[in-house]
């Protein structure tokens, strides 16, 4: 217990050290404007893969509409504070609290469906819901909204990217998360043992959901603008390559992945077709030689890295 | 009336190109059970095959036709040797991820190699039009070529699956692979035989659409191809005829809704059909269904 209370306190300070840190470094402008953009990507990006890691990699449910559940956080918020004039708090609640419920209604009918037709019924979903944009002439149509108020920096970035990562950390911690590993090792194994598999489904789903929207609400009030073909399955393929890239079912490889990722991304920002290339070489070569991604499903972890005491207690699944 | 019609002979003629792809999916799915993402793009490389064996080469329509569903077999068949067959007895999961980044490498690549451009397809047949019934019908000579090379594909598929022995083979495969295998059925050999025909019949489509519609894109795989999958699953993914009456309801129901609502809204329908139909009858039209054993 004492040790378990000892290393939370190294891993908060440990956060506060990263946060102050490149606070300090923004603040007096060692990293201009285009890194802090490409950093707050960061943040956005590993939200955007530990949430859909928790439906795809913990729960086995390939999920390719991420981007669609991003768009209507994107979208929400941006009428909370743009139109509306309220306050980027409530717009990040708000965008999540829609992105959930979408998350719910499109998960019950969907997730009766296993494997590629539940991938392509998600892809479905998410384009639906842009084409749903697209023709809605109050959020400005295909052009999109633009001028929205640049709410997200640093500090939100870091700390919603916290408290997404305890708390999907945690839910997978707990009974629940086991009953949603248990799904994805074999679900009619699960269901026998008496878990009722479409209420975890659908919950992993709307978890997932609530913070797609959430990154989607700090996607935009961080670029100024959003458009519906932002959002196209193209970005869902984004979020997926971070998350297969650091293995299905690992959080901190989707950290990882998000964050080398974005790196990549912030390089070939200029070559988008190369980057592509880049990302679908990844995806193949991974799966041929590393089905289970980088990380597999082991979290990386400072105690083993150093060797020091025992096996860790956390919950991992082989 | 006459919109109608006029319509309903433009989703036809869509629809047959619908269907085409649709018949490389279905045939995948019934001998893998993998949806190959990567479909749409090998008819983008048999569109392009086309432009450039008439463009540059100055063939004709049927040489380049050939040409174009030569190149196109033989990257099919490669896509399967080199990134799906090493997979064949890993999880779904993996080589549904390994089809969408072989999909996205063929449509970046074809950025890169081919740049962004949109290119407009020489006119191998100059529009004519024919009428009959008094104006009623018109039909135009591309969408005669059209209606003609997809059937002779289709029969002539339909002749391979039933007449043959490779065509046998397949089907042996996609019921039982393993007792197929057991019967002395060579599955790797029909397995890259599926690919090789669905990727000519896809190439086929390519160059049917860049006739029809005068331009290509290194993009313009996507959504045709997520269409004819969508065709697939109507008529029931595994079954031929159902790909075909897939593909053709498909493309009336799209010109449908392009004629009489609004052009922006004829992608959702689409999707929209592909959900409500798994939620309602996920076998598809033709499909019957499976009890999930243990």
């Amino acid at each position: 217990m004492k040790q378990i209370l000892k290393n939370r306190l190294l891993i908060f300070i440990g956060l506060f050290a990263i946060y102050g840190i490149i606070q300090i470094l923004l603040s007096t402008n060692i990293l201009n404007d285009y890194y802090e953009i490409n950093i707050v990507l960061m943040g956005i990006n590993i939200i955007l893969a530990v949430s859909l890691n928790l439906i795809n990699g913990f729960t086995g449910q390939f999920s390719l509409g991420h981007a669609g559940f991003m768009s209507i956080g994107a979208y929400t918020s941006a009428i909370i504070t743009y139109k509306l004039g309220l306050s980027f708090p409530l717009a990040l609640l708000v965008g999540g609290i829609s992105a959930g419920i979408a998350g719910i209604l499109i998960g019950i009918p969907s997730l009766r469906l296993k494997g590629d037709y539940l991938a392509i019924t998600t892809l479905g979903f998410g384009e639906i819901i842009r084409v749903i944009f697209l023709n809605t002439e109050y959020v400005g149509g295909a052009s999109g909204l633009s001028g929205i108020p640049k709410y997200t920096n640093w500090t939100w970035v870091f700390w919603m990217a916290v408290i997404t990562v305890v708390l999907i950390r945690n839910f997978i911690n707990s009974s629940y998360g086991r009953c949603c590993v248990a799904i994805r090792e074999d679900e009619t194994a699960a269901e026998s043992m008496g878990i009722n598999t479409t209420f975890y489904k659908t919950l992993a789903f709307t978890i997932g959901a609530f913070f797609a929207g959430i990154g989607g609400a700090l996607y935009a009030h961080n670029f100024y603008i959003i458009q519906p073909e932002t959002f196209n399955f193209m970005k869902s393929f984004d979020i997926l390559t971070m998350v297969v890239l650091g293995g299905l079912g690992s959080i901190t490889g989707s950290i990882l992945s998000a964050i080398f990722l974005t790196f990549v991304y912030a390089v070939l920002q200029d070559y988008a077709a190369l980057r592509m290339v880049i990302y679908s070489l990844l995806l193949i070569i991974v799966m041929l030689f590393r089905p289970e991604g980088l990380m597999g499903t082991r979290e990386f972890s400072l105690k083993k890295l150093f060797k020091k005491g025992d096996e860790s207690s956390e919950f991992t699944v082989n | 009336m006459k919109t109608f019609i006029e319509q309903l002979i433009n989703g036809l003629s869509l629809g047959s190109i619908y269907a085409l792809i649709a018949l490389g999916y279905t045939m995948v799915y019934g001998i893998m059970k993998l949806i190959n993402f990567a479909h749409g793009d090998i008819y983008m490389v048999g569109a392009f095959t086309g432009f450039f064996a008439s463009t540059y080469l100055h063939l004709g329509f049927v040489p380049s036709l050939l040409l174009a569903m030569l190149v196109s077999l033989i990257l099919g068949v490669t896509i399967e040797r080199v990134a799906y067959r090493p997979l064949r007895d890993k999880s779904k999961i993996s080589i549904l991820i390994t089809a969408i980044g072989v999909s996205l490498l063929l449509e970046n690549g074809g950025i890169i190699l081919l740049s962004p451009q949109v290119r407009t397809y020489p006119q191998i047949f100059k529009q004519h039009m024919y009428s009959f019934f008094n104006g009623i019908i018109t039909i135009s000579n591309q969408q005669i070529v059209i209606f003609v090379v997809s059937i002779i594909m289709m029969v002539g598929l339909q002749l391979i699956i039933y007449k043959t022995k490779i065509g046998k083979a397949m089907r042996a495969v996609s019921t039982d692979p393993d007792a197929a295998k057991l019967m002395g059925v060579n599955v790797d050999r029909t397995v890259s035989f599926t690919f090789a025909i669905g990727s000519a019949l896809a190439a086929v489509a390519g160059v049917l659409v860049g006739i029809y519609y005068n331009s290509i894109d290194p993009l313009m795989g996507i959504m045709p191809g997520l269409k004819a999958f969508i065709a697939a699953v109507l008529g029931g993914i595994g079954i031929i005829p159902g790909a075909m009456v897939g593909g053709l309801l498909m493309g009336v129901i799209e010109a449908l809704v392009s004629g009489y609502g609004s052009s922006l809204y004829r992608d959702g329908v689409s999707f929209a059909i592909l959900i409500i139909i798994l939620l309602i009858k996920p076998t598809g039209l033709f499909g019957k269904n499976v009890r999930e054993k243990v």
